[in-house]
């Protein structure tokens, strides 16, 4: 009976952590069905939507059980997902108790991600790419970089904690696209076009993007919709904040800046 | 065109870099993001974007899959930062552009441009999904002709 509980709450911690770090919903359920089965749970049924998880076991032979879990999705840690996924495959290869199971899973909850310097240059590195990718010069990646360095700054200390996505969407748009603008007229950069879309691309929902295509496809259409909303929401908010700060200086300019 | 290929390149490990996947892939990564734009770029003078991009894409989906199954991970890992230079993050700029600078015209031909392409990788990634994972299980062969 004890252990049995032990067992679910060990699934559902294990299915918590990949949810929460962008895993696709099959992969969430697969995993807290096979560590159920695994320790000899038959009865478990587990539904997963966007952000929340239920799971039930309970028959004639074996103690009910049922938790709800609602799972904010926060940021996407993908080495969480594929250490889950590393643990799930060890434990059908018998090498864990459960108590070792919930230990590794407390482990994993807690695992570093990049530091603040690491995302904030890989955001500029990226932005610079991108921005040659698109069609920038040499000089236009620089400026890129220059911004893409800021726009993250923004996104980990002003929008991650403080706004919701929509809003994070706009303001990031607005503050890549102000960012270029300044440089631009500093002399910074030759193709303001450019310059702006390589900075807003770390700023694109790729990981809710991704998912709720693979979503759909695996026909887990609630899921998949909700992410696909998210992810649109995200492109449309990045837009108008572009779009803002362009019509701002349209208007102050009288047009003569575009 | 070499520099076009070293920025998708850079610019993908950059990107797995933001998502935090573990460092002994980000090589996958970066190798999985050059070789879709370089399909891409190959593609792109003899078709229209969105065919390009179906192509890169089916390609970044296999590679990904591949991978996954070589490295035993999640295919997430390498997927999400290898599509990243197909997704048509330029066409939503220039749409919003042209919408503020009351180009209608323009704006929906960049939009419906940009969705098509989106559609475009959604059609990739689901196509190749729908194979097997036995397809991909190579290594196992691999063993198998070992022994």
């Amino acid at each position: 009976m004890e252990d049995e509980r032990e067992v679910m709450e060990a699934a559902m911690e294990a299915g918590h952590i990949l949810l929460e770090n962008g895993a696709e919903i099959f992969r969430v359920e697969e995993t807290i069905n096979r560590i159920c089965k695994h320790y000899g749970i038959t009865s478990s049924n587990a539904f997963v939507l966007s952000n929340g998880l239920f799971a039930t076991s309970g028959s004639t032979a074996e103690a009910s059980f049922a938790k709800v879990l609602h799972i904010p999705v926060s940021g996407s840690h993908l080495n969480r997902v594929a250490a889950v996924n590393q643990l799930s495959r060890e434990i059908e290869e018998n090498r864990y108790t459960i108590k070792e199971v919930r230990e590794r899973l407390e482990q994993i909850r807690t695992m570093p991600g990049k530091s603040r310097h690491m995302l904030i240059l890989a955001s500029g590195i990226g932005s610079g790419a991108f921005c040659y990718l698109y069609g920038g010069s040499l000089i236009d990646c620089l400026a890129a970089f220059l911004t893409g360095l800021i726009v993250y700054v923004f996104v980990l200390f002003i929008s991650s904690p403080y706004l919701s996505k929509m809003v994070s969407g706009i303001a990031g748009g607005a503050v890549a696209t102000l960012f270029c603008m300044i440089l631009y007229h500093l002399g910074i950069g030759e193709h303001l076009n450019q310059m702006i879309i390589g900075s807003i691309i770390p700023l694109v929902p790729g990981v809710a993007f991704t998912n709720a295509i693979r979503d759909i496809a695996d026909e887990n259409y609630i899921a998949g919709s909700v992410r696909m909303l998210d992810a649109m929401l995200v492109f449309f908010g990045i837009a108008m904040g572009v779009g803002f700060i362009f019509t701002l200086f349209q208007r102050l300019t009288g047009g003569g800046m575009l | 065109m070499t520099g076009q290929i070293l920025a998708a390149t850079i610019g993908t490990v950059a990107f797995s870099v933001l998502y935090s996947v573990p460092r002994a892939y980000y090589p996958y990564c970066g190798f999985i993001g050059g070789v879709g734009w370089l399909v891409y770029c190959l593609l792109i003078p003899r078709s229209s974007p969105p065919e390009a991009t179906f192509f890169a894409a089916i390609l970044v989906v296999l590679l990904s899959r591949l991978s996954a199954v070589w490295e035993r991970c999640p295919v997430t890992i390498f997927l999400i930062s290898g599509i990243f230079p197909l997704v048509p993050g330029g066409g939503v700029y220039w749409t919003a552009y042209y919408i503020v600078t009351n180009q209608m015209e323009l704006a929906a031909q960049t939009g419906f441009m940009a969705l098509k392409v989106a559609v475009a990788i959604v059609l990739g990634i689901v196509l190749v999904f729908q194979l097997p994972q036995k397809v991909f299980h190579i290594k196992n062969l691999l063993n198998k002709e070992k022994r």
